[in-house]
């Protein structure tokens, strides 16, 4: 056997290790979906979504739990952003490059692996007892931001990185300042990075259980939250709830809850790939 | 090495030094870029830095608008002088310094925005928002870059769909905006076509009509065509400095005329 025809052999072999690799991924995927639609899709209907929490299986919903999704969401986006974007800049763009700055990435690197049951109960001191926010909507959404800033630092940081030097040159050259760099020149370019792992991070805060569990939210809620401090329950609470208890009807129950927080994530991901790909278009070097 | 008088200093006193560099030294880190370089460079005339890869000619060239600042490990010792001033005193002008000094770059950078809004950038970043004083000054910009027949059917169109060399006139535009007094110019034409660089060429010819233009060059040929005064770095040292014929027929150090004579470089 000749060097080529061995060489042939092996770019073969890889290319079905790949196709296997590949697969077993999807093949998980589908039979998730496959037990989750079976099980759950027949018990989604306008009642489902609308009715609160029961012992009993067939009469009760997700509405607390949907709606305190919503909350969660809505303002980890308005706390998480501001301070993950804002940090980001300041480390990429004003800091000087030395020792503090690595020790700083270092650090920022290390947040985003920690277990987030620690958020939990940091959270649980500092937010609920310190601060003495309660069991509430907002303590939750401060918890989840945190959880998720390291991440949007560090994506941010990525995108800030990816916009040529010669731009912020040609700016800074002209006269403006620093933050009119920033804001006219690097941001736009970067936005569409940015925005990816923005909406990255929130998918993943969007499923997170193990730290709001830790406040409180895993307690039985019988009414929609109306304000940041009232106490809430989330979808994926909801669901690991239902999953926990003896009656075949609440299984069912979950299976239904995580086609709609599947659902939420699929369009949250959708979204953010149309408004890159868009961007993207609009910006090409 | 430190004062370089060229044989035209007796004509060029006639007219005002409008930049000078004094003893300037300049380290990155622990390397060190330029030498004790000191010269003079009179109003409204084209000087040309030039010398091979890595003699500091950049360099020298973003100390007069201060474009190293932003440089990881940048040092400086020295005085530059634009109209007697050391720019170098005081940081708060920063933003000021750059009306003055406008800078073209190597490779073409325009911002990913409609050729409008690059030239308008400048005047928008100093708050003017006048609508007919901005179209007045985009136009006239564009005239004088020698862009506006070409693009004054679409100036909303994104600026980087244009040319490599339309891209760098808009550029040019761009900085003539503001009104600078001085045009810093680094390798303009490196990245263009034979026909794109013989506009840049020709608009340096007659923007010096106004400006003090300095521009650094790898090709010799342009440096002879476009430049009044020739500056050649070697190894971070200023060489020699002076009327651009006599550096290039009698040049009086043996290195230049051996970097001219194509020797090395």
């Amino acid at each position: 056997m000749n060097r080529i025809t061995r060489s042939k052999i092996i770019d073969q072999l890889f290319k079905y290790f790949g196709i296997l690799c590949t697969s077993i991924g999807l093949i998980m995927l589908a039979a998730l979906l496959i037990n989750v639609f079976s099980d759950g899709f027949g018990r989604l209907s306008i009642d489902f979504f609308t009715a609160l929490p029961s012992r009993f299986p067939e009469k009760a919903g997700i509405l607390t739990a949907w709606t305190g999704t919503l909350w969660i969401f809505g303002l980890t986006i308005l706390i998480a952003i501001p301070l993950g974007v804002g940090a980001a800049i300041y480390l990429e763009e004003y800091t000087r490059k030395g020792f503090l700055s690595n020790v700083l990435e270092i650090n920022i690197a290390n947040l985003a692996g920690i277990p987030s049951i620690i958020y939990g109960i940091l959270g649980l001191t500092i937010f609920v007892r310190t601060l003495r926010l309660g069991e509430s909507v907002l303590s939750g959404a401060l918890i989840l931001s945190l959880l998720i800033m390291p991440i949007i630092v560090v994506s941010t940081r990525e995108a800030l990185r990816a916009v040529p030097k010669t731009i912020k040159e040609a700016s800074l050259a002209l006269g403006a300042s620093q933050w009119q760099t920033i804001w006219h020149q690097v941001l736009p370019a970067a936005f569409p990075n940015i925005l990816t792992g923005i909406i990255l991070a929130l998918s993943r805060a969007i499923g997170e259980t193990a730290p709001l569990i830790m406040i409180g939210a895993l307690t039985y809620v019988p009414f929609v939250a109306k304000s940041p401090l009232d106490e809430f329950t989330v979808l994926p609470i909801q669901i690991f709830n239902w999953i926990s208890r003896p009656q075949a009807g609440f299984a069912i129950n979950a299976a239904a809850g995580i086609i709609v927080l599947l659902g939420i994530v699929f369009v949250l991901n959708g979204i953010a790939v149309v408004i890159r790909q868009r961007a993207r278009n609009k910006i090409k070097w | 090495m430190t004062q370089i008088h060229s044989d035209t200093s007796q004509k060029e006193a006639q007219s005002k030094v409008k930049l000078s560099a004094r003893n300037i030294f300049v380290d990155y880190g622990a390397e060190h870029v330029l030498k004790d370089v000191s010269i003079d460079i009179p109003e409204k005339t084209v000087t040309a830095l030039i010398g091979p890869s890595g003699c500091g000619k950049s360099t020298f060239l973003r100390l007069f608008n201060r474009m190293n600042d932003h440089l990881e490990g940048f040092q400086r010792k020295g005085e530059i002088l634009i109209d007697g001033e050391d720019i170098y005193h005081d940081q708060k002008h920063l933003e000021e310094l750059r009306e003055t000094v406008g800078m073209v770059f190597q490779k073409p950078n325009p911002f990913p925005k409609s050729i409008y809004e690059n030239v308008a950038y400048g005047l928008r970043i100093r708050g003017v928002k006048d609508k007919k004083r901005l179209d007045q000054v985009v136009e006239e910009s564009l005239i004088k870059a020698a862009l506006f027949d070409e693009v004054k059917d679409h100036l909303k169109k994104n600026a980087l769909s244009l040319s490599g060399g339309q891209q760098q006139r808009l550029c040019l535009a761009r900085s003539l905006a503001v009104d600078p007094s001085i045009l810093l110019m680094d390798e303009p034409a490196s990245a263009l076509d034979p026909i794109s660089t013989a506009k840049i060429e020709e608009l340096v010819e007659e923007l010096k009509k106004k400006h003090t233009i300095l521009i650094v060059t790898h090709n010799l040929q342009q440096a002879r065509r476009v430049s009044d005064q020739t500056a050649f770095l070697y190894f971070g040292e200023l060489v020699e400095y002076g009327n651009t014929e006599q550096v290039f027929t009698q040049p009086k150090e043996e290195q230049t005329a051996h970097y001219i004579g194509g020797r090395f470089g």
